[in-house]
């Protein structure tokens, strides 16, 4: 027969979390945080400024969200300014209750490093600083992760060509040394996305 | 005593591994700062298959970006799939629409893909303890499933088969007698594997009580799947926020205790034998039915309904040309794969590409934890703990 | 006397270059360079079912100073670059490279910054495989290709090659 307890617990957690602990977020961060109605998942979503993400994540930590599920970053060019967020994903364990912090940020911003707290946020940060260019402040290490140590440009970014260096090929090299003169006036997978 | 200190410090040597190795399992590059044969200090160094599946993704329309979600875990291409496929679903609203069929097919399709990794496991993380002939059986025994899969979807690896909604193209008719052919003979291969292993006094010898951890250290480097049920904690994805329809099926999750290189491979064959019961469960219940959702906005119509009526026409033509739209929002879905929990955070703008698809990949986590395995262990322990997370390089670099 | 030690191979030299061939045809040792999905496949190769151990690959070398040919299988990204080009050169002649899989033949699905457009912008290639992956049968069709064309001398295993 179906095993409803956990599917009961998940959402008994849920609902803890957003008439408890949401509304308490945002009371004691008054003008530092925002919530924002949460989508399909019904994952409860405040946004935060960088500067108060410390406090956030230990404000959270004490009650209960003790896993640090994954930090994430997200490029809202040319839709948005400030135009980077960096997503974390707070669960608690084992009451299964889940919130996402976002912050949003510009490029000089530099939220703190959680990695003093949550060992594991060390290598997330130092992807999203490869892929963005977020710097994390009191990081102990970052350096570039994905690409490269001297790659330039951090190509998540929404105007990075997709093709990267190779995307200014066409423009020059001569027709005999271009491998992709075949291709001019193809339709480009990077058209859509700003050059 | 200072200058002994300073003697000692510089006995210390650094030595590079990888990232070609053949112990590695893929290309990684450890590190190591060696005092003798002890490991003082490793530091792991990935990015050497970083391939931008993120940004290819945000080039390719929903439907497409399932054939690069499937290269990433590549152990694991029908449970990426499957995950990816979820979250689209969620966003778009049609998760209770989707069909019995599909589900349950998805279902026994992620679980023999588990058994395959796991087979995987097994041999590999023997040839890295110098055992041979677990890889020879663990591989004959997978090419079973490989011909399973390669009756249902075309090919034996990377199969891009789940579509947003479902399946991309219904099961064979002979598809129960297939599974049920290899569901007769697997339990006791695996019986001979196990006391192949398990009971050898070497292997006990090695791997008893090396890279051991403990629950809060595994929690707090972000371990999740077998790398955190050694400790102690029956963290499930598929028990604590059941999808497709996990919570009807009967299964254990096993734990063990000690956190040792030995319960890592001992919970292998413990999920093994749980994944053959859902897979046992799983074709009990096939119903049959549609394939995919009944939705025309979503799934092509059928050929012979295309040449014939005027709406069907110009859903394919949408549906080819550039997709399906999903209306912008966000959403977190986590399946458990092989490895753990592999989370998709997909943000979409309401367009037919996604804006960004955020993979969290639990060999990345479990890859960086190395450091703190390793040290205290010798050199030769170093290609049994690397085996033993089972990392998969495509899904750390991405 | 100059008819068999000729210049162009009198028949002695002759019969011992096609001894030569010959014998390096049927001992061709790979280099473990298994980088993606393919490198599964490969071992799929090396497993009972599809066995390369019958056409002489008996032994997988980690090291390339002991391996003759170079299966690369996977995509070769931006940080490996450097690491192929070490292994290919650090290799003794005669040696060969198969690019398995599209993406080391071309870059395969992958057009974009992060994979290199194909192996043989690094490294020269004798025989290339298409398929993601492709089956193991695929990968025997390519090694018998490459064995006849050894024991035909075509391609002279990096002798002539720049590097």
């Amino acid at each position: 027969m179906p095993n409803l307890e956990m599917i009961e617990r998940a959402a008994a957690a849920r609902e803890k979390v957003n008439t408890e602990i949401v509304p308490a977020l945002l009371e004691t961060f008054k003008d530092r945080a925002e919530q924002i109605t949460p989508t399909n998942d019904q994952i409860p979503q405040v946004f935060i400024n960088p500067g108060s993400l410390l406090d956030v994540a230990l404000w959270l930590k004490d009650r209960g969200f003790n896993v640090l599920v994954d930090v994430a970053g997200a490029d809202y060019y040319p839709a948005r300014d400030p135009r980077f967020e960096v997503i974390y994903h707070f669960r608690q364990f084992p009451a299964l209750g889940m919130i996402r912090v976002r912050v949003r940020c510009t490029e000089k911003d530099q939220p703190a490093s959680v990695s003093h707290i949550w060992p594991m946020a060390e290598a997330p940060e130092r992807e999203v600083y490869d892929q963005f260019g977020i710097k994390f402040a009191n990081h102990p290490n970052l350096k570039r992760i994905l690409n490269p140590d001297d790659w330039e440009g951090h190509p998540l970014r929404r105007d990075y060509p997709l093709r990267g260096p190779r995307a200014l090929i066409n423009l020059e090299m001569p027709a005999e040394q271009n491998r992709y003169a075949a291709f001019e006036g193809v339709d480009d997978a990077n058209t859509e996305h700003g050059k | 005593m200072a200058q002994t200190f300073e003697t000692h410090q510089q006995d210390r040597m650094t030595l590079s591994i990888g990232p070609h190795h053949p112990a590695t399992h893929g290309v990684l590059r450890v590190i190591l700062e060696l005092e003798g044969e002890t490991i003082r200090k490793a530091t792991p160094e990935t990015g050497f298959l970083h391939t931008g599946i993120e940004k290819t993704a945000e080039n390719l329309t929903w439907n497409q970006a399932t054939t690069v979600v499937d290269r990433m875990d590549y152990l694991n291409c029908i449970g990426n799939n499957v995950g990816y496929c979820l979250a689209v679903e969620k966003l778009l609203g049609i998760t209770d629409r989707i069909p019995e069929r599909a589900t349950v097919a998805r279902v026994l399709l992620m679980e023999l893909q588990r058994i395959t990794s796991h087979l995987v496991y097994i041999g590999t993380g023997g040839l890295d303890l110098g055992a041979m002939t677990p890889f020879f059986w663990c591989f004959d025994l997978r090419e079973q499933i490989l011909d399973i899969f390669e009756e249902v979807t075309g090919q034996r690896m990377n199969p891009s088969y789940m579509r947003v909604g479902g399946l991309a193209h219904d099961l064979p008719a002979h598809f129960k007698e297939i599974v049920g052919n290899f569901l007769k003979v697997a339990p006791a291969k695996m019986q001979d594997l196990r006391n192949l292993i398990l009971g050898n006094p070497i292997f006990i010898d090695r791997t008893k009580g090396t890279a051991k951890i403990s629950m809060e250290k595994a929690l707090g480097l972000g371990l999740t799947g077998h790398n955190l049920r050694i400790t102690g904690c029956d963290y499930d994805v598929r028990k604590y926020y059941p999808y497709c329809g996990y919570e009807n099926y009967d299964f254990k999750v096993p734990t063990y205790q000690n956190g040792d290189l030995f319960d890592r491979i001992a919970i292998r064959f413990d999920e093994v034998d749980e994944s053959l019961k859902i897979c046992q469960q799983a074709l009990a219940n096939l119903p049959d039915g549609r394939h995919i959702i009944d939705d025309r906005k979503l799934v092509l119509p059928p050929k012979a309904e295309v040449k014939q009526s005027m709406e069907a026409l110009i859903h394919h033509f949408k549906l080819v040309q550039s997709g399906f739209d999903v209306p912008a929002g966000e959403v977190y879905h986590a399946v458990e794969s092989p490895r753990g929990e592999l989370g998709f955070y997909i943000i979409s703008d309401g367009g037919n590409k996604p804006m960004r698809m955020r993979v969290r990949g639990p060999a990345f986590y479990a890859t960086y934890a190395l450091a703190e395995l390793l040290p205290g262990h010798y050199v030769g322990d170093m290609a049994g703990i690397i085996a033993g997370v089972d990392p998969v390089f495509g899904e750390v670099d991405r | 006397m100059s008819d068999v030690f000729g210049k162009d191979g009198g028949f002695v030299t002759t019969t011992v270059d096609g001894f030569l061939r010959w014998s390096k045809a049927n001992s061709i040792w790979p280099l473990t360079f298994g980088l993606a999905c393919c490198a599964i496949e490969m071992m799929n190769l090396t497993a009972p079912r599809y066995d390369l151990a019958q056409w002489g690959s008996e032994a997988f070398r980690a090291s390339p100073r002991q391996a003759d040919l170079m299966i690369v299988s996977g995509r070769l990204c931006n940080k490996m670059v450097p690491v192929a080009k070490q292994v290919y050169q650090q290799m003794a002649e005669p040696k060969w490279v198969v690019a398995m899989g599209a993406c080391a033949s071309t870059g395969g699905i992958f057009d974009n910054y992060a994979v290199v457009q194909g192996v043989d912008n690094v490294i020269p290639v004798d025989v290339y495989i298409p398929g993601c992956p492709p089956t193991p049968d695929a990968v025997i069709h390519a090694i018998q290709m490459l064995r006849e064309r050894i024991k035909r001398d075509d391609p002279k295993g990096g002798l002539k090659v720049n590097a």
